[in-house]
């Protein structure tokens, strides 16, 4: 583009401070809860009740976060959630390249056929009650797999993934490898694997933040509280208000107050430390977002 | 080049079958590789599908899917001739319509406006800090609208309090059910919904800005005349794409926002299901799946009638 700010006329500059004033709203509007979260969870909860806390954390404390420490159902939501995730990713990562590579190649004979399979389930779906009844016919419910199996492979990521293969894997490479010898899956190990690492990443990513945010499979199909990913927990405490039974149950009216503050000041820290692995997890691949969201959405 | 060579070697004719077989023996690593996955789909995707027969059937745990005896569209008509049935279709379309209409233009008026910045770090910071809410869990995103919408320890109360107005009781009001849900949604996802518009004005070939330029079009007018036109195929495809899930759009949101104050508003199809299917004490899994097979044919009609629409009006359609 031409430098065009040497030569600004007045609308443009008029434009400009329009333009960054709204900017700089939306900016406000969307960090602002986001700060005062954080803030409110290292602030003491008196301060907080009081309405003392408006950007930085007000009468340092840590109390929320001992409460969580203390609190056995969020440490084991955090462990089975941090399995279901680690293992569903993996699942779906694997399944994903596995119908995305065969299904980029434009010479395979029933291509055309196995790509509309996949691309109807995207567009119609069976509904709750039939799904939950293949679920409880195969045996999984209440078993840690339900939360893995069912959700083994995704539509939408699979023709992501194809786009990726067949735009960014030159053929000349396959017929190079061919001529050495080299078989299908051999070719996609080695070669293609490798230079697919952007699409990987992002759709690991998706994969990854759809298993830790999810909390309907888990709430239907699992009755066995040892088996409750952190999602379902986080709703009882911050949505039913249940904060569990170490905390509740007493009838002296200071120490109920002081327990009522308490469990305010445990739900910021809560939201705090929920989403603390993916915001350690998306800077990462947030440079191939663009990328990847892109070659997925528009065809062509 | 492969598949020319291919195709030169068999113009002699051949049989059919000869031609299949030495297809599997080129490829049969591939199709090793599918089978795993199209399993999956075909197992988790298409055998509910066949279950769908139920909604026409008296389903009994005993008798099973096959066995049930055929009541034809009984389930169907005890759904439109419930009382509750306008309520729960017209909450629906209100719900999804108010959030289309507001969650589908703000992406692109912030695409455009942060494509016409010109100061990369502030734009860099920008997208990072919009992008972060997407990554926030619905129960997480339903229990932060609960604590800064309540009385007395909200902020949102705080702050009005701060100014000098009465508080007010978001989450007791009823009609304040549908604002909630909808502008917290915006919030969220204003900008991941954003990054396709970035990247769809970042491929607008600069050349039609400096000619414009040279022309003496100002900011706004090249906004209006080469942003705005570059980006509407992209927008009308992913709107097309929207209205097909306009029926199933935020299931669980509703559902976790939904308290006995707001039913009236926060009442839809796909709570009624969950409801009447999985949780009430004698679950009707036959009357369940009509109404959800009902549901996912209005979704299929919706965007294929948009699509239609879409040829029609334009040169983009998804298919």
């Amino acid at each position: 583009m031409l430098k065009s700010s040497i030569n600004e006329t007045k609308g443009d500059k008029v434009f400009n401070i329009v333009n960054y004033s709204i900017l700089f709203a939306i900016l406000v509007v969307i960090a602002y809860p986001l700060i005062f979260i954080v803030s409110a969870s290292f602030s003491d909860s008196l301060a907080l009740i009081q309405g003392r806390v408006w950007l930085f954390p007000v009468d340092f404390s840590l109390d929320g976060y001992k409460a969580i420490v203390d609190h056995r159902g969020i440490n084991m939501g955090y462990l089975n959630s941090f399995f279901y995730m680690f293992v569903g990713t993996i699942v779906n990562i694997v399944f994903t390249v596995m119908v995305a590579y065969p299904l980029s190649r434009q010479d395979l004979r029933l291509r055309k056929f196995f790509t509309l399979l996949i691309v109807f389930t995207m567009i119609f779906n069976a509904g709750l009650i039939p799904t939950y009844m293949l679920i409880r016919q195969l045996g999984l419910i209440n078993s840690r797999l339900v939360l893995i199996i069912p959700k083994a492979v995704n539509a939408w990521n699979v023709m992501v993934t194809i786009t990726y293969f067949r735009t960014s894997i030159p053929k000349d490479l396959l017929e190079a490898a061919r001529i050495d010898g080299c078989s299908d899956i051999n070719f996609l190990c080695r070669i293609v694997l490798p230079l697919s690492k952007p699409i990987l990443a992002v759709i690991g990513l998706f994969y990854a933040v759809t298993h830790w945010n999810a909390y309907f499979d888990a709430m239907i199909y699992l009755s066995d509280k040892t088996k409750f990913p952190l999602q379902i927990i986080l709703r009882d405490i911050l949505i039913q208000n249940q904060i569990g039974t170490d905390l509740a149950m007493t009838a002296d009216p200071e120490t109920l107050l002081m327990r009522e503050n308490l469990a305010l000041l445990l739900k910021y820290s809560l939201i705090v430390v929920s989403s603390i692995p993916l915001m350690i997890l998306y800077p990462f691949v947030q440079k191939y977002f663009v990328k990847g969201v892109m070659v997925g959405s528009v065809k062509g | 080049m492969i598949r020319q060579k291919r195709t030169q070697k068999n113009y002699t004719p051949r049989s059919k079958l000869k031609v299949i077989q030495k297809e599997w023996y080129l490829n049969w690593q591939l199709y090793l590789l599918l089978f795993l996955p199209i399993s999956y789909f075909i197992l988790f995707k298409y055998v509910p599908i066949y279950g769908i027969q139920i909604a026409f059937k008296d389903f009994s745990i005993i008798d099973g899917v096959w066995g049930s005896p055929w009541v034809g569209f009984k389930h169907f008509i005890t759904f439109f001739t419930d009382y509750r049935f306008f309520n729960i279709i017209g909450n629906t379309f209100i719900l999804n319509i108010y959030q289309l209409i507001a969650s589908f233009p703000i992406p692109i008026l912030f695409a455009l406006s942060l494509n016409a910045v010109n100061c990369k770090g502030f734009k860099k910071t920008l997208q990072m800090i919009t992008y972060a809410p997407h990554f926030i869990s619905t129960v997480v995103m339903v229990g932060m609208v609960f604590i800064f919408f309540s009385t007395r320890t909200g902020l949102f109360n705080q702050l009005l309090v701060g100014v000098g107005f009465e508080e007010v009781d978001f989450i007791g009001t009823a009609s304040s059910f549908r604002h909630l849900y909808v502008w917290s949604g915006v919030w969220q996802s204003i900008g991941f919904n954003s990054i396709i518009y970035i990247a769809t004005l970042a491929g607008i070939d600069p050349t039609l800005h400096e000619a414009a330029i040279v022309d003496g079009a100002s900011k706004f007018k090249r906004l209006i005349h080469i942003d705005l036109p570059g980006i509407m195929p992209t927008a009308i495809v992913l709107l097309i794409l929207n209205s097909g899930k306009i029926l199933n759009l935020g299931f669980e949101k509703v559902l976790l926002m939904q308290n006995d104050v707001n039913m009236q508003y926060s009442e839809i199809i796909a709570t009624y299901v969950y409801k009447t299917g999985l949780k009430s004490f004698i679950p009707q899994f036959s009357y369940s799946t009509a109404i959800g097979l009902f549901q996912s044919l209005i979704g299929l009609i919706m965007i294929i009638s948009v699509n239609k629409l879409s040829q029609k009006f334009s040169e983009s359609s998804l298919w």
